[in-house]
């Protein structure tokens, strides 16, 4: 076996970074798309490669070599690394699928929970009454507005139409999917975990945007975020801060970008952003290509060992 | 701001506003006071239709206030449970990465950084609109 096949599953640490990077220069809903993009692509490059290792060790079992044909086990290295690598591979892939698993009945269970709340109503708008202000759109169909009456207390009756517009905007763009995506991804890949929050902020900013011109006043949406955000901090000292930032949090970098965007449209320096937009997709096609280069590689020697091809022709 | 197109858009925006109008007002109100209470600014005969619809709709009920009706967000059963299930939900890890937050939660220098824009850009007053 070559070396090819780690190229995908190391490729994450220099593509995430600059992923992040070209996502911070380009427009919200165009930043969001690219991070989903990447994730995907790398969660699967990364998988496949797995998979490839885990075949010349499986040629030593009896049941593979019948299936596939086999005469011999693959020539792929000292058996003894095959058999090792097959196993640390073939481990670390069912472990991923138990992840995603686990992933996917937490997500459902989040949204059949939130669904049996509002299950009460057939209103796009969902009011649950409750003091802590708090609002989600809630994916479906129709996908509905969820809001407590301490968020809508929170707000002027302008601002309420600028919130209502932000998540019409999730709801329309389906956005709940790029999120899902990227949070199964980010269990494939050590790596892609880095990809979840700008992916969200992206699509935050988006919505954000989407917002303003539905209200027609930046100034106004900047607001309701503002105003919606104190409100929520304020009686909540005691809940344990589940991420801290180390520089500003969202919230303050959307109403900053609502409220100046020229100054939030171009953060990064363009020629620094083209060149890391260039690595990023050079390590993109390199990582797919090498999935599929260590794939026709192990194919030739899948032959060698069926007794089609000479050894030599498989290198 | 978007008073202009307001009549234009979707019936069904348009009754998320009022929705919101009444369950704020926290006592029944008339379609006058309704349109009062809107962020966007409406013909009375709309709001009045927006109403008769939600009344049908059975999201709202209606007392006899005058020559007219005033309105006010029913609240059945399920409102209850909709209640408890919401405890649950609020917490985070229970939320998973499909239902996002309007605004996440902010760190101190957040709160800081947020007002001292919030004052900057004079938005705090919020009569500007």
């Amino acid at each position: 076996m070559t070396l090819l096949v780690w190229v995908p599953l190391l490729m994450p640490f220099l593509a995430v970074p600059a992923a992040r990077r070209v996502a911070a220069a380009l427009a919200p809903r165009h930043a969001a798309r690219l991070l989903t993009a990447v994730a995907l692509t790398l969660a699967a490059s990364s998988s496949a490669a797995l998979a490839l290792l885990v075949v010349p060790g499986a040629s030593y079992l009896p049941v593979v070599a019948v299936l596939g044909d086999l005469a011999e086990p693959l020539t792929a290295g000292p058996p003894l690394v095959a058999v090792a690598l097959a196993l640390g591979a073939g481990g670390l892939l069912l472990w991923r699928t138990a992840l995603v698993a686990v992933a996917v009945v937490r997500e459902r269970a989040a949204l059949r929970r939130a669904r049996a709340a509002v299950a009460g109503t057939r209103d796009e708008l969902a009011v649950l009454r409750d003091a802590l202000p708090d609002a989600y759109a809630l994916p479906g169909r129709p996908g509905r507005i969820v809001v407590t009456t301490g968020m809508l207390r929170a707000l002027e009756p302008a601002e309420r139409e600028a919130l209502f517009a932000h998540e019409r905007a999730h709801l329309r763009g389906r956005h709940h999917l790029l999120l899902v995506l990227a949070e199964l991804a980010a269990r494939c890949h050590p790596a892609l975990r880095a990809l979840r929050d700008p992916l969200a902020y992206a699509l935050e900013r988006a919505a954000d945007e989407a917002a303003a011109t539905a209200v027609g006043d930046r100034r106004l949406a900047a607001r309701a975020i503002g105003r919606a955000a104190l409100a929520t901090k304020a009686p909540l000292p005691t809940r344990p801060g589940a991420v801290l930032a180390a520089t500003a949090g969202p919230v303050p970098r959307r109403v900053a970008a609502l409220l100046d965007p020229a100054a939030a449209a171009r953060p990064t320096l363009p020629r620094a952003g083209r060149l890391v937009a260039g690595v990023l997709l050079a390590s993109l096609v390199v990582s797919g290509a090498t999935a599929i280069g260590a794939a026709d590689d192990l194919h030739a020697h899948i032959e060698v060992a069926q007794g089609e091809t000479t050894a030599d022709a498989a290198r | 701001m978007g008073d202009r197109s307001a009549e234009r858009r979707p019936a069904g925006e348009l009754e998320a506003g009022v929705l919101a109008a009444l369950w704020t007002a926290g006592e029944p109100l008339t379609p006058a006071r309704v349109q009062r209470a809107l962020g966007v600014s409406l013909a009375r005969t709309t709001v009045t239709t927006i109403l008769s619809r939600l009344y049908e709709k059975g999201s709202v009920g209606r007392v006899r206030a005058g020559r007219g009706y005033a309105y006010a967000p029913t609240e059945d059963a399920p409102g209850l449970t909709a209640r408890r299930m919401h405890s649950e939900l609020a917490k985070d890890e229970d939320r998973g990465a499909v239902l996002a937050r309007f605004v996440s939660q902010l760190t101190n220098e957040d709160e800081a950084l947020l007002r001292s824009l919030l004052d900057a850009g004079e938005l705090d007053g919020g009569e500007d609109r």
